[in-house]
């Protein structure tokens, strides 16, 4: 921790807690704009969504660059006892998480408005956006519960208010899965605190937890550890629990779409790098095996389970699952390369994904189907649709110089170190990612376009707006992650020390390449490598 | 009355009657004398009136016996408990925590009563009466240190309840939930009334404080009539709270009964009920707990499961809302089960956060069911969202509420119950209470679902019913819960404080 940071902030305004509180507000204030004023409510959320992603640019703006620990603290004492504490800080990790849900929201907004009742699904939007914000930045484990738990509600509303044909069985699918999961992880925070207090006063402080190792068992924490696993795995999805997500994000209208699977899938990964791997480094070493199998099973899962699928949007959700195997695979190889990349694999995959249901929703709009059965030769009719999808596809599967190739470059590289065979197989999938995105890429946009598709209208000048800063991050990640990566690392490698300092395993050395311009000081700590 | 009782408690070294400390008792008199005025001036005024009179009077005196409470409160905090009636009677932070909890649901039963007595052409001041008398039996109950006391406390509130039950005379259902209730409740009074013998069989006295005492000085040889009083007075407690397998009458009283008397039934009744069992269990039989957690832990399973998974399969609203009340009473139990400070403390906090959003439940089953108060299916939901936002918004904090969503007082009831089974190191308990959130939400989900529908069904339905009206009192009542669920939601503290500060201290262990 940085006492010093923390100090230098305190009493200056506070950044994060406003970042947070800000589309909450938004969301109060659209809900309760006159009824007959739909577009006001729409300019009114969007309006908000754009000032809280102008709040998550200033606080990348007053990142330090260098420091790994957290920053910007907000502390605020919130319940004796047990101590609860609105405290919010942001690391290098959070820090992309909060940039890109501020990015995301107001795209989400423009690019996929609704078709009826503007007001309550803007409100929801932004409360969802509180909630997204709200459990990236929380530091203390309760917090995070509830924030985990609150976005809850407006994606269940957004799926079955706005969806299409199956979003009442989508939507409470959604919402029984996760909230099983959330069950478990409960049980397991308010366990953890118990447990780990002693006796003393129960805190939920989660640098306090965190950083006092050594007071639970190894056996208490890896059971600990499962139930937040069970929470975490539903959310990401890992391959036994994703049933929901198919499901969910093919129902969901297209804002909730570009939402969940941009946002809310993160609070999984995300979820597994503070909570999983910072506060049980134990069981997170023990677990590593497990995990990466279950990463590698979703990466192969996902991918055939994309190639087969005859809708476009759900062939992206499975491609999520896919995508997703990835960062898990990164997260788990317990390297800096591989953390590194799955940090920005789930920048990636939330813009790059994020941009694919946005063009399945704008090709929705225009030819109401998703089959692509049904769609053909749309090169023709739209081209700079056309250009925009090869673009955001490529990305999508990893082509060097977008920025996909980067994060799974470095996921692959970091897993090859610790568990080579997983890397392998997890290889595969990125070629079964060609094959599944190409060939419908090829179906729907290649020939000659029949009859109803040959005077599809292509992109708008507000849509094509709207795609523009996703195709820069995707082109400018790709091309220079370094800015990306030097704030990251940093706060990464502290992890890794972390789990050194309370572990038995050593991270291997790291190869004398290093392929991001970011490897300039690359200095892995020395040992036997893995287990 | 008292003369009679001290005949029966009557110890061999009695020399002097006892001075009646009557300040400490107030909160309980200013609710009997107020229902006895209540009932002679009801006489007086007109039975049909422009005026709510009887619902004014009622909160007044409800009032009344909260503003006696409160001095008492901070008296009993920095002096320590009372014992009154040769401790018969014992004021402390529990009796008095519980007690406001159970005159709030009095007041917000009364104010949806009011509506509803309206509406089906049934004023009087009977109901408000009731209401109030079967309180003073529930705050007796909660006070009450002897077990015979914690009997007539027992009986009052239930004879009134049952009364209350077949409140709707021109409505079939009601009748038969009355006799329903009126029969089994018969029943496990019975059982009750022989757990207390056998408990005086066992230790000699009916006193808790003795038995307690008893319990803590001698070792017994054979401890089987000790065992078999546990085992009744759970059964007497168990049909009160409607626990696991004593739970077969709650659906269909509930189904049955005024839609207002429900929700005293499930707020106030289980309030007195628990009272009545951490005070017998978490605290006279303090140093038997291995003896009866096991016994709670099975019982708190059941009624956990049997509560949410049988709310799935309803379709009427208020037989759902009767079997996820179940499924709290679990939740609660899971607190006594802890037998700890912390999990009277959650147990406490529960059965005050549960008042409001059961009282508001109910509330808008209330207005919804319309004349007749027939209406409880799921379809007569549909489209509320649109026909009347601001109710389907009340309705959709409370079922959120109840499933425990962050940001809600239910969250925080059910985060301070797990904390308690999870110091106690019951964490299966924990995981399966949780896990029958899960379940519960469900139907939550289902209800919210029919009334947030999109606007296909709404359509369709929306010309067929005329509006709903809600009476002023009962939107008095929905806002008091709406804003107390999601204040204490937001700042759980002082009730937090307030249920650290009532839980007065256990025995330690053996």
């Amino acid at each position: 921790m940085s006492p010093v940071l923390a100090a230098e902030t305190a009493g200056s305004f506070p950044l994060l807690t406003a970042v947070v509180v800000l589309p909450a507000i938004g969301a109060l204030v659209t809900a309760l704009v006159s009824k007959r004023r739909p577009e006001l409510a729409k300019q009114c959320a969007v309006l908000f969504a754009v000032a809280t992603g102008a709040l998550t640019i200033a606080v990348l703006a007053g990142f330090d660059t260098h420091a790994a620990g957290f920053q910007m603290i907000d502390h605020v004492r919130w319940v004796q006892d047990p101590q609860i504490s609105w405290t919010m800080g942001v690391d290098g990790i959070s820090l992309w998480m909060v940039v890109l849900t501020g990015i995301l929201f107001p795209i989400a907004m423009l690019g996929a408005p609704p078709h009826h009742d503007e007001k309550p699904f803007y409100a929801w939007l932004l409360l969802l956006e509180a909630g997204c914000l709200g459990a990236f930045l929380a530091l203390d484990l309760f917090v995070f519960f509830l924030m985990f738990e609150i976005v809850l509600v407006p994606m269940y509303f957004l799926i079955s208010g706005w969806g299409y044909e199956g979003r009442r069985y989508a939507a409470m699918k959604f919402f029984l899965y996760t909230m099983f999961g959330s069950a478990f992880m409960l049980v397991g925070t308010v366990a953890l605190a118990y447990l780990h207090a002693k006796g003393g006063p129960v805190t939920f402080d989660l640098r306090t937890i965190a950083e006092h190792q050594g007071v639970l068992s190894p056996q208490t924490g890896r059971w600990l550890f499962l139930s937040f696993a069970i929470a975490f795995g539903v959310k990401v999805p890992l391959v036994p629990l994703h049933t929901w997500l198919p499901d969910a994000h093919t129902q969901a209208p297209t804002g909730g779409s570009v939402i969940l699977a941009g946002v809310m899938l993160k609070l999984g990964t995300y979820g597994f790098l503070r909570f999983g791997l910072y506060v049980f480094p134990e069981a997170s070493v023990y677990f590593a095996p497990a995990m990466i199998t279950l990463g590698v099973a979703g990466i192969i899962y996902g991918a055939i389970c994309a190639t087969m699928q005859q809708d476009l949007k759900r062939l992206v959700a499975y491609s999520s699952v896919a995508h997703l195997g990835f960062i898990i695979l990164g997260t788990f190889s317990l390297t800096t390369q591989g953390i590194d990349g799955g940090v920005l694999q789930m920048i990636n995959h939330g813009v790059s994904t994020g941009a694919l249901f946005l063009l399945v929703g704008m090709i929705y709009e225009r030819r109401h189907t998703r089959e692509i059965a049904k769609l053909k030769g749309l090169q023709r009719s739209a081209p700079v649709m056309a250009g925009v999808f090869t673009l955001v596809m490529l990305s999508s599967i990893g082509l060097p110089g977008l920025n996909g190739f980067v994060g799974e470059y470095l996921t692959l590289l970091g897993a090859f170190l610790t568990h080579r065979w997983w890397a392998v197989v997890a290889v595969t999938g990125v070629i079964l990612a060609s094959l599944y995105l190409l060939w419908a890429y090829q179906r729907v946009f290649h020939g000659t376009p029949d009859e109803a598709n040959a005077d599809m209208p292509d992109l708008r000048w507000t849509e094509r707006l709207v795609m523009a800063p996703l195709i820069v991050i995707i082109v400018f990640m790709g091309v220079y992650p370094k800015p990306v990566l030097d704030r990251i690392e940093p706060s990464v490698k502290k992890l890794v020390q972390h789990i050194e300092t309370n572990t038995h395993y050593r991270e291997p050395k790291a190869p004398k390449v290093r392929p991001a311009p970011a490897a300039g000081g690359q200095t892995a700590s020395q040992g036997k490598a893995g287990k | 009355m008292t003369s009679l009782l001290f005949a029966q408690l009557g110890t061999p070294h009695r020399i002097q009657t006892p001075s009646v400390a009557w300040s400490g008792l107030l909160p309980v008199l200013v609710l009997l004398g107020g229902a006895v005025v209540l009932m002679v001036v009801g006489a007086l005024l007109p039975r049909r009136s422009r005026h709510s009179w009887h619902l004014w009077l009622t909160l007044l005196i409800a009032a009344g016996s909260i503003g006696c409470a409160v001095p008492l409160w901070f008296r009993v905090r920095d002096h320590g408990p009372l014992s009154i009636l040769r401790d018969a009677v014992r004021v402390d932070g529990l009796a008095l925590f519980l007690g406001i909890v159970i005159v709030v649901g009095v007041m917000l039963a009364a104010l949806l009563t009011d509506g509803y007595l309206r509406r089906e052409e049934l004023e009087g001041p009977e109901p408000y009466v009731l209401l109030m008398l079967s309180a003073t039996g529930g705050l007796l109950m909660a006070s009450a240190n002897d077990l015979i006391v914690m009997f007539l406390g027992l009986e009052i509130l239930s004879l009134a309840v049952y009364v209350l039950a077949g409140l709707h005379v021109r409505r079939l259902r009601s009748g038969e939930a009355a006799m329903k209730y009126f029969v089994l409740g018969g029943f496990s009074s019975a059982f009750f009334l022989y757990g207390i013998a056998l408990a005086y069989g066992a230790t000699g006295s009916t006193n808790l404080t003795d038995i307690q005492r008893f319990l803590a000085t001698n070792t017994l040889t054979n401890n089987g009539l000790l065992l078999a009083s546990f085992a009744l007075l759970l059964v007497g407690f168990g049909f009160k709270v409607a626990a696991a397998p004593f739970h077969s009458w709650a659906p269909d009283v509930y189904e049955g009964s005024p839609s207002p008397v429900v929700s005293f039934m499930a707020s106030a009744v289980k309030a007195a009920a628990f009272a009545g069992l951490i005070r017998v269990f978490v605290y006279a039989f303090a140093l038997d707990r291995h003896d009866w957690q096991p016994i709670v832990y099975v019982v708190a399973v059941l009624t956990l499961l049997v509560g949410s998974v049988l709310a799935v399969v309803q379709t009427n609203v208020k037989r759902m809302l009767a079997y996820s009340s179940i499924n709290h009473a679990g939740f609660v139990l899971v607190g006594v089960q802890a037998a700890s400070d912390r999990g009277v403390r959650s147990a406490l906090f529960y059965l005050a956060t549960y008042t409001f959003m059961v009282a508001g439940s109910f509330g808008v089953v209330t207005i919804v069911g319309r004349r007749g108060d027939n209406r409880h299916q799921l379809d007569d939901y549909k489209g509320l969202a649109r026909t009347e936002p601001l109710l389907a918004f009340a309705f959709l904090v409370f079922l959120l509420a109840q499933a425990g969503v962050p940001f809600t007082s239910g969250l925080w009831a059910k985060f301070y119950v797990i904390g308690a089974a999870v110091e106690a190191r019951s964490f299966w308990l924990a995981l399966v209470a949780m896990l029958s959130t899960v379940i519960s939400a469900f139907l939550y989900l289902r209800i919210v679902l029919a009334m947030y529908g999109g606007a296909d069904e709404a359509d369709e339905a929306a010309p067929a019913v005329p509006r709903l009206r809600i009476p002023f009192a009962a939107r008095i009542a929905l806002v008091v819960s709406v804003v107390a669920t999601i204040g204490f939601g937001l700042v759980p503290g002082p009730l937090t404080h307030a249920s650290k500060t009532a839980v007065p201290k256990i025995a330690a262990g053996k």
